[in-house]
């Protein structure tokens, strides 16, 4: 096997559970060192295709090679495994063990004893900046440090391949900013990072490339800058829809931008020319605000399927 | 090391190892109890009720007629606990297997090594049992009588690893925790009873052929013939007996765990 091996193929790959298609018929291939990402509401599809890409669910069709190993019957789980390094979505750190504990078990699940699972353990305490805490019980951590912990966890066995399922939902914004620091250091160590995310910010900072994913497809797949290039503009102006109504300026400020979308009680206006149109619209407004920002995932994905990530 | 029905056995002690880490921590807690059980039971069936019999029962005084099965059942109750409760609450609650199996750690090797680690509690509970039957024999009571009574770890070991699979058969069957009541009021009560612990089953119609057919009987047949010696082909058939139903509850195990942890 060469590096050339992508670190993931899959074509037509799905799943379902029971009369509910989870994912259908997906086809994707992450190169090797690349940090991809699936975007896209709850529900989408991203979560099934994570387990199956760590091996908690069996390929429900279609076909899965992961590090060209054969992920589609199941055969080669143990090896593909060895190779993976997985961040569950959820908690499932043992409550009952103490940081320093939680990496020492894990290391023998990765081979590592003796000298080599101590050192291990010693640096991936300084990775994620739990050495004072190295004997305190899990269940004394916060949030933002149960997931360093968790991404500890998963790295102790070198992956190839870093699987990380949502890996800053439910944490506060300082504690999200700590974790993707660490990613990016992972990124730069030039694993294949592979994320779900529902926060378009996370994968336009984390990601080289985004599957956005609806309803169990993938809508489109690119660089961030790419699909929004693309889909959406560099520039949108937000408008409030009651002002603009007001202001009796609804078609005149859709003519003021390349394309326009309405959603959530917001006038979006697309522009490659976010100064000009921004002037234009503020003159239509008669005093009303505006607001100019940069294009955005989220507006790729409303683009695409007419509806808001949130929802 | 590659075992039967492709189990790993690094993987299957590094659960073991993890289950050992966590006990480490509270033994000292818990292993007191493993003590009291033994001592209430010798002293409040096997003296209290055992001075109204006189040396009938099995020919021998009434404490050392029960000690045996009951070092037994001790074991039986360690494995059992492990194997149950504790299993799936590690399961369905704390979700420590799906972390286990984000590792090259497979569903087959997880179950074994919670068998051998509910096999280790069962030797624990019936060690300590051993011990103090030990003393009690020292102190003059007819309860160890034969030199077969170093054999019985070895017995003891094996009742735990029938107990830890019967459990783990019983856990990869039941969705919710409730149904724990009717495997202990159901199973484990009658089995405690009716196995020839405290008289012989032969005190009901077709006791003994019914018997034949449970678990803990064969454990305490043999835990009582290496305690007095009584030592023959029967305890060999006891021994056989209980490595067989072992193996085969334990075979089921990991598919239908499987289909509980891999969707």
């Amino acid at each position: 096997m060469t590096t050339d091996t992508p670190a993931i193929e899959a074509r037509g790959l799905s799943k379902r559970y029971g009369d509910l298609v989870a994912v259908d018929g997906i086809d994707f291939t992450i190169p090797r060192g690349e940090a991809f990402g699936f975007l896209g509401p709850n529900g989408a599809g991203k979560s099934t295709t994570m387990r199956m890409i760590y091996r908690a669910s069996p390929v429900g069709g279609g076909e899965l090679r992961i590090l060209g190993l054969d992920a589609t019957s199941g055969r080669d789980d143990r090896a593909i495994k060895a190779r993976l390094g997985v961040i569950h979505q959820e908690d499932n750190l043992d409550q009952e063990l103490t940081v320093r504990e939680t990496l020492e078990v894990f290391c023998r699940f990765h081979r590592l004893r003796g000298a080599a699972a101590a050192a291990k353990v010693d640096e991936l305490l300084d990775f994620a900046d739990l050495r004072d805490r190295a004997d305190s019980l899990v269940i004394t951590l916060s949030g933002g440090m149960k997931r360093r912990l968790m991404v500890a966890r998963g790295l102790i066995g070198d992956p190839d391949v870093v699987v990380l399922d949502e890996p800053t939902t439910g944490l506060d914004p300082r504690a999200r900013q700590s974790l993707w620091d660490k990613l990016s250091r992972l990124k730069r160590r030039s694993a294949t990072l592979i994320l779900t995310t529902h926060y378009m910010d996370e994968a336009e900072r984390l990601c080289d490339r985004v599957a956005i994913m609806d309803k169990g497809r993938i809508v489109t797949v690119g660089a961030p800058r790419d699909l929004i290039e693309r889909h959406a503009s560099p520039s949108v102006i937000e408008v409030e829809l009651a002002d603009a109504e007001s202001a009796g300026a609804v078609e005149a400020l859709e003519r003021t931008a390349e394309a326009h979308a309405s959603f959530g009680g917001r006038l979006l206006l697309y522009t490659r020319d976010g100064e000009a149109t921004m002037a234009a619209a503020l003159a239509a407004l008669g005093g009303r605000p505006a607001h100019l920002r940069r294009g955005t995932l989220e507006d790729v994905f409303l683009r695409i399927t007419g509806r808001g990530l949130d929802g | 090391m590659k075992l039967f029905g492709d189990i790993d056995l690094e993987m299957a002690l590094a659960v073991w190892r993890r289950n050992l880490t966590v006990y480490r921590r509270t033994w000292k807690m818990n292993i007191l109890p493993n003590f009291f059980e033994p001592v209430l039971y010798l002293v409040g069936m096997g003296v209290g009720l055992g001075s109204y019999l006189g040396e009938d029962v099995g020919g021998t005084a009434y404490v050392a007629f029960i000690a045996p099965g009951l070092m037994a059942a001790s074991a039986m109750n360690g494995a059992t606990f492990e194997t149950t409760y504790n299993i799936f609450i590690k399961m369905n609650f704390a979700r420590v297997y799906d972390a286990f199996l984000g590792t090259p750690a497979q569903v087959q090797d997880i179950a074994f090594g919670e068998l051998l680690w509910a096999t280790t509690r069962a030797l624990l509970y019936g060690l300590a049992f051993l011990l103090v039957t030990a003393a009690l024999t020292v102190a003059g009571l007819p309860i160890l009588t034969s030199p077969w009574a170093l054999g019985l770890p070895l017995v003891l070991a094996l009742t735990g690893v029938l107990f830890a699979a019967l459990g783990e058969l019983f856990t990869s069957l039941v969705k919710t925790i409730d149904l724990y009541s009717y495997y202990y009021t159901l199973f484990m009560t009658p089995l405690f009873l009716f196995s020839g612990i405290f008289y012989p089953v032969d005190r009901f119609p077709h006791g003994a052929a019914i018997a034949w057919f449970t678990p803990l009987y064969h454990a305490v047949r043999a835990c009582r013939a290496l305690a007095t010696g009584d030592v023959g082909v029967a305890t060999a058939a006891d021994v056989t007996w209980i490595a067989v139903v072992a193996a085969l509850a334990f075979a089921v195990v990991p598919r239908r765990t499987r289909a509980m942890l891999i969707r």
